[in-house]
């Protein structure tokens, strides 16, 4: 344990290097990248909103923030996931020739992704004060589940990377699990509709608790319950660690499938 | 262990499970794991290998292709986990294995160095206070801002090796890199490594070169297909080695 952490401070500039490297890649000549990034969920959130709202009546209040909440925690989780999924085989040449602490790969990717979801909270502050939702200082709370969220991620992320070292055929079928993941999370639905034998199958997915806490401090400006904060730190510690374990156990094996 | 021990080395075995058919889909897998269709082929890099080596002592590795030279050192360096058996360090280790490793051809001389700094774990301060000297080192002079990709071959393994070699390391591991650039630096790159030497940096040497093993080490592990045959003076294995091949 000590060896880890002292490598961790060894090597944090790298980690630091490889996060800024890959926000610098996706940005790369490319004013538009930072503006499109903030455009995108803008986009999405009006065509969704026109949708939901126009064709299909609901009766959610604030739609468009309660959609872009929703698709935000989504987003992340879905674009961190398969951009870490594949870190492992793109540093493969690394791997094989100089010793790098192997999960700085999947995590630096699972923070790189973040600065994106960050940049799209931009919109949906200017959606909260279209909509006539007064920006509070409680809003600042929302970095509570950002924190939960990021954790779980990394530690989703940590198990598909060293599964996929082994079979990357696993890509497809994520992207499967991904798009079940979207309709199990009351996205663009409300909670509501859900039939009750349905329920606890779709707040078993991880990323439930935390939409549920985003909308609490940005949309209906309460603090999220205690249960919610201990669902949250119970999924974080069981993905995290499971993911921290796989990827241990695993990682002495990956340089035979490089 | 002993205080003045700087690698220790203890029953490492290094066993490959080669299967016969390469399964790299989860569909495959099942087919074939249903179907009992999996077989392995079991190959061994290194059998048991043991020794230690003092402090300061300058070791050359001998022994055809294929004896496990290349293994043990990735072993040694981090690169590698064997399947058994332990390995211990005393102090940091600068691998010369894969000069420029994760140099990219995109970036500059300059940008490289930083990039390939800190996968060698130096941090962002060192690498700066000490950019001078790696420039200076690797004669680069004003290609330092050219990108990459047009560098010679010869160019690329000078600044690998002035930025593996900036710091003092207490373990140096070398492997066949003294054979890069033109006999200018190659002779600069020896004095580099005996004034390391000198400074009491352990060495670990591999070359097929005996005539400079027996130049630059005290001491032979001769590896024949993954055992240690013999280890001693250098000269008396080189010796036997000859004798043998």
């Amino acid at each position: 344990m000590k060896t880890h952490v002292s490598n961790l401070v060894k090597y944090k500039d790298l980690f630091l290097e490889l996060i800024i490297k890959d926000i610098k890649l996706k940005y790369r000549n490319s004013l538009l990248g930072v503006l499109w990034s903030m455009l995108n969920p803008l986009l999405m959130m009006v065509v969704l909103s026109i949708v939901f709202m126009e064709f299909f009546k609901n009766n959610i209040a604030n739609f468009p923030v309660y959609v872009l909440t929703g698709r935000i925690v989504y987003q992340y989780f879905a674009d961190a996931t398969n951009f870490a999924m594949d870190s492992i085989h793109a540093n493969g040449q690394l791997i094989r020739k100089v010793y790098v602490p192997k999960y700085f790969f999947p995590l630096s990717r699972v923070f790189s992704t973040l600065f994106t979801a960050v940049l799209s909270l931009v919109p949906l502050a200017l959606t909260m004060m279209v909509t006539g939702l007064s920006l509070r200082w409680m809003n600042l709370l929302v970095i509570v589940p950002i924190f939960y969220l990021l954790v779980i991620t990394a530690g989703i992320a940590l198990i598909l990377a060293a599964i996929t070292v082994f079979f990357n055929d696993l890509k497809h079928m994520y992207s499967i699990v991904l798009m079940i993941l979207m309709y199990m999370t009351p996205i663009f639905y409300p909670i509501s509709i859900i039939p009750e034998k349905y329920l606890t199958i779709i707040k078993l997915n991880p990323i439930y608790p935390i939409v549920d806490m985003f909308r609490d401090v940005l949309l209906y400006g309460t603090l999220p319950s205690l249960t919610l904060h201990l669902i949250c730190v119970g999924y974080m510690v069981v993905y995290a660690g499971v993911g921290l374990l796989v990827f241990y156990k695993s990682q002495d094996r990956f340089i035979y499938h490089l | 262990m002993n205080d003045d021990i700087a690698i220790e080395i203890s029953d490492v075995t290094m066993k490959y499970r080669l299967m016969t058919e390469k399964i790299d889909s989860l569909k495959n897998f099942f087919i074939k794991k249903v179907r009992n269709e999996i077989k392995y082929e079991e190959f061994f890099a290194l059998k048991q290998v043991n020794f230690s080596i003092r402090k300061g002592e300058v070791y050359g590795i001998i022994g055809m292709n294929g004896a496990g030279k290349s293994t043990l050192l990735k072993i040694i360096a981090g690169v590698l986990k064997p399947t058994s058996g332990r390995v211990l360090k005393r102090g940091s280790v600068a691998p010369l294995i894969e000069l420029g490793a994760g140099f990219n051809g995109e970036l500059s001389g300059y940008e490289n160095i930083f990039l390939n700094g800190l996968l060698m774990g130096y941090s962002k301060k060192f690498i700066k206070s000490k950019m001078e000297e790696i420039i200076d080192f690797s004669e680069l002079g004003k290609f330092i801002h050219t990108p990459l990709k047009n560098y010679s071959s010869g160019m690329r393994a000078r600044l690998g090796f002035s930025i593996a070699t900036v710091v003092k390391p207490d373990i140096l591991i070398v492997d066949e890199v003294l054979s890069v650039g033109d006999f200018k630096f190659k002779e600069k790159s020896e004095m580099k490594i005996r004034s390391m030497m000198k400074e009491g940096t352990t060495v670990l040497f591999v070359s097929h070169s005996l005539g400079q093993v027996e130049s630059i080490c005290d001491k032979v592990i001769w590896l024949e297909s993954g055992f240690v045959k013999e280890i001693g003076a250098a000269k008396e294995i080189i010796a036997h080695f000859k004798q043998h091949a």
